[in-house]
């Protein structure tokens, strides 16, 4: 799908993210190392930010701090945005920050 | 909203300005994270007393409004922008410290401070507690949504942590009007003279970095007996419809497609009935005066002019009830995440979804909103697409053009298209915006999703009101000023003491100047003098077109003859090229107006205005000849 298509569908796409899937089954042997690794069900306890210091700053805030349990709930249709559940909230990640939320 | 006992900010009567003596009165700032029910709490003290005002020098607006008290004094309060925390390193932050530590200039330093917090999400929010009661001001803290803490089986014990703060606390509800008479309490003892600060049990983290303020929080929250309430069910099970992956996206399209249908067939009713309204009085006026010059101008010049304009009012306030549903409900956060994705593609990203939404019904607090957003390319290249979203202003032209020109089958067609074409150009142009200048690696996107909550009538309807008084000053001051000019440079110069034929007046002579420009459009000089009115807002067109034909003789005793006249005077190639300039020209100051305080200069607001402006020529141009060489 070219990204010229969505001018038809009116701001979004139906599109399932097939790579995605595989990567979740891939993570099934081992146990998550990062937010993104998370299956739904799953929680895990989060130990270090790897990015850039004001975005760990804004993610400590919104609640990512080492030591809290994070559980995943639900994702835009594509599988990207994911919501994470963390102290008390309910914050959207994008994966490639989720993937930089290294957990215990 | 009858709940307003021990609420005095319900009586209605304007006080007079000044106060009771000369003496100041007293501010008191209201601080909370994003998300607390700020906006709520503030809306619950003022009422309709208060003003969205902005800070000298910076991009971040705030509302003032006035407090009356039970003993007739008033106190100010400002609604500070939600924050985390106090560290200055973004706008909204450093603006909310500058304010409490009474360096925000033009303001002097608050007398006390209201603090509000999500009783239900107590733990994190009581982060932000530990820099503002730093501060030293006189604190009231607001433990907000007690109503949602009781109901989820929540508890704290507000006296005890009233102890361990060293400042008072009420659990309140704003939405609900609960505890508000705490608030009130608090106020009126703030004018009287500064309460003596208790000595706080609790030692507040001397070093204030995230996570020693979280321990502080826990810390506090566990000496109060804080029980978090149970997470909300209803929104989790929302959120499996809104979020799923089938649903989900068809929720989005049935919300969206909504939205414009609520607001034309919604609103056409109303729109007609104000519409008879205006003609009925203004031949009723008419038979009143005599027939001369003053009568002449009353009609043709205000009456059509104003009239035009007015019966416009009901769509852009479904559009604003709207997106006011949609953005206190909570799931405009939820469209933003769903939407993240393909805004990625275009290069910017969920958090653009929400101001360009709101772009439909107005560019100006679309632009406001687009502060959210972190990354400064990605909010300037929002800035810059948001005009292109079809705002309300455009209705009233595109409505009267279709209406005289497109047969009633291909109409709603037609006006779909315009806001289709509007659609296709803010991406086209913020793919080229982000491949180009405003080029940036992909950028972060966090965003809190706010439990589910029910839009109150009380914050929808001050939503309403505002925006009525917008459109209403700007129908009476801007639209009514072209109006009488219009009609006063179509009235002169005088010959033998009678004016001139249209044909001879200084209004032909300025449309003939500027005809040769536009003529490739297939426009004539009368609709060359609406373009040149429109600069000041969109919709002026059609009103500056009621005067000129008005005065041209054509008997404009209903709206239908303005179109008629419209259709003996514009050829179908003309009226396209019409449609299409009025799709993507930046017609209207008040844009530009804000586009230069957001992006801090004049360098964005002019290069988007020549763009938009040249990208509307070319267009037009195109569809003029497209059409004319089709019929």
């Amino acid at each position: 799908m070219t990204w010229k298509a969505q001018y038809w569908t009116l701001g979004f796409d139906l599109q399932m993210s097939f790579k995605r899937k595989a990567k979740a089954a891939h993570a099934r042997s081992t146990p998550a190392r990062n937010l993104h690794e998370l299956r739904r069900g799953e929680s895990g306890i989060l130990d270090r930010l790897e990015v850039p210091e004001e975005e760990a700053r804004r993610l400590m805030e919104m609640g990512f701090l080492p030591g809290h349990k994070v559980t995943p709930a639900h994702s835009a249709p594509g599988g990207d945005p994911r919501v994470f559940r963390v102290d008390g909230s309910e914050v959207a990640l994008r994966r490639e920050t989720a993937i930089r939320l290294i957990l215990r | 909203m009858s709940d307003c006992h021990g609420c005095p900010a319900a009586t209605m009567t304007m006080p007079p300005p000044g106060g009771l003596s000369g003496a100041r009165r007293q501010i008191v700032a209201i601080v909370g994270p994003p998300n607390s029910g700020k906006s709520t709490m503030f809306n619950r003290l003022t009422g309709l007393r208060q003003k969205v005002a902005n800070f000298p020098g910076v991009t971040v607006e705030h509302r003032m409004g006035r407090v009356k008290l039970e003993d007739d004094r008033e106190v100010f309060v400002v609604d500070l922008p939600g924050v985390y925390s106090l560290n200055p390193r973004t706008e909204d932050e450093r603006v909310t410290h500058d304010v409490l530590t009474g360096r925000m200039k033009d303001l002097p330093k608050p007398d006390a401070v209201l603090l509000i917090l999500d009783s239900t999400n107590l733990g994190r929010h009581l982060v932000l507690a530990a820099p503002v009661l730093s501060l030293g001001l006189p604190t009231l803290v607001i433990l907000n949504m007690a109503d949602d803490l009781g109901r989820g089986g929540g508890k704290i014990d507000s006296a005890e942590l009233a102890m361990q703060l060293g400042a008072p606390v009420a659990l309140v509800s704003a939405a609900k009007g609960e505890g508000v008479d705490k608030v009130f309490q608090f106020l009126a003892g703030t004018t009287h003279s500064a309460a003596p600060q208790q000595k706080p049990l609790m030692e507040l983290p001397v070093i204030q970095d995230i996570p020693k303020c979280r321990a502080w929080a826990a810390n506090a929250g566990s000496k109060a007996k804080y029980h978090a309430p149970a997470p909300p069910l209803w929104t989790r099970r929302l959120d499996s419809i809104f979020l799923n992956k089938i649903f989900g996206p068809l929720v989005f399209l049935l919300v969206v497609v909504g939205v414009f249908e609520t607001i034309f067939a919604g609103a056409k009713p109303i729109q007609d009935l104000i519409d008879h309204a205006i003609d009925y009085s203004g031949l009723w006026i008419q038979h009143l005066l005599p027939d001369n010059a003053f009568r002449s101008l009353l009609i043709n010049g205000v009456w059509k002019g104003v009239g035009s304009v007015v019966q416009f009012l009901p769509q852009i306030l479904f559009l604003f009830l709207f997106i006011g549903i949609l953005e206190d409900s909570g799931y405009l956060a939820r469209a933003a995440l769903i939407a993240d994705r393909t805004m990625a593609r275009i290069g910017l990203q969920g958090k653009s979804f929400i101001p360009l939404l709101s772009a439909y019904a107005c560019a100006v607090p679309a632009i406001m909103a687009t502060r959210t957003i972190e990354n400064k390319r990605d909010r300037i290249a929002t800035i810059l697409i948001a005009p292109f979203m079809t705002c309300s202003a455009r209705l009233p032209v595109y409505t009267l053009i279709i209406a005289a020109f497109i047969a009633p089958h291909f109409q709603v067609l037609a006006l779909l298209g315009l806001y289709l074409a509007g659609f296709l150009a803010a991406i086209t142009t913020a793919k080229l915006l982000k491949s180009t200048v405003l080029k940036s690696t992909r950028s972060s996107f966090m965003l809190e999703m706010p439990p589910y909550r029910w839009p109150t009538v009380r914050s929808l309807s001050l939503r309403l009101l505002d925006r009525s008084k917008v459109f209403l000053q700007r129908a009476g001051t801007v639209i009514l000023a072209v109006a009488v000019v219009i009609w006063v440079l179509g009235n002169v110069p005088l010959s033998h003491g009678k004016p001139p034929s249209l044909d001879h007046s200084f209004e032909a002579g300025i449309g003939h100047a500027v005809e040769p420009a536009i003529r490739p459009l297939g426009f004539n000089w009368k609709i060359g003098i609406g373009l040149i009115s429109s600069l000041a807002a969109r919709e002026v067109i059609v009103g500056t077109l009621g005067t000129i034909y008005g005065m041209e003789g054509s008997d404009l005793e209903h709206s239908k003859d303005l179109q008629q006249a419209l259709r003996k005077d514009l050829s179908p190639g003309g009226a396209a090229a019409l449609l299409v300039f009025f799709a993507f020209a930046m017609q209207c100051m008040s844009t530009i107006a804000v586009v230069r305080r957001e992006t801090g200069g004049w360098k964005w607001p002019a290069a988007q205005f020549a763009y938009m402006t040249l990208f509307a020529y070319a267009f037009a141009f195109i569809a003029n000849r497209l059409v004319t060489a089709l019929a």
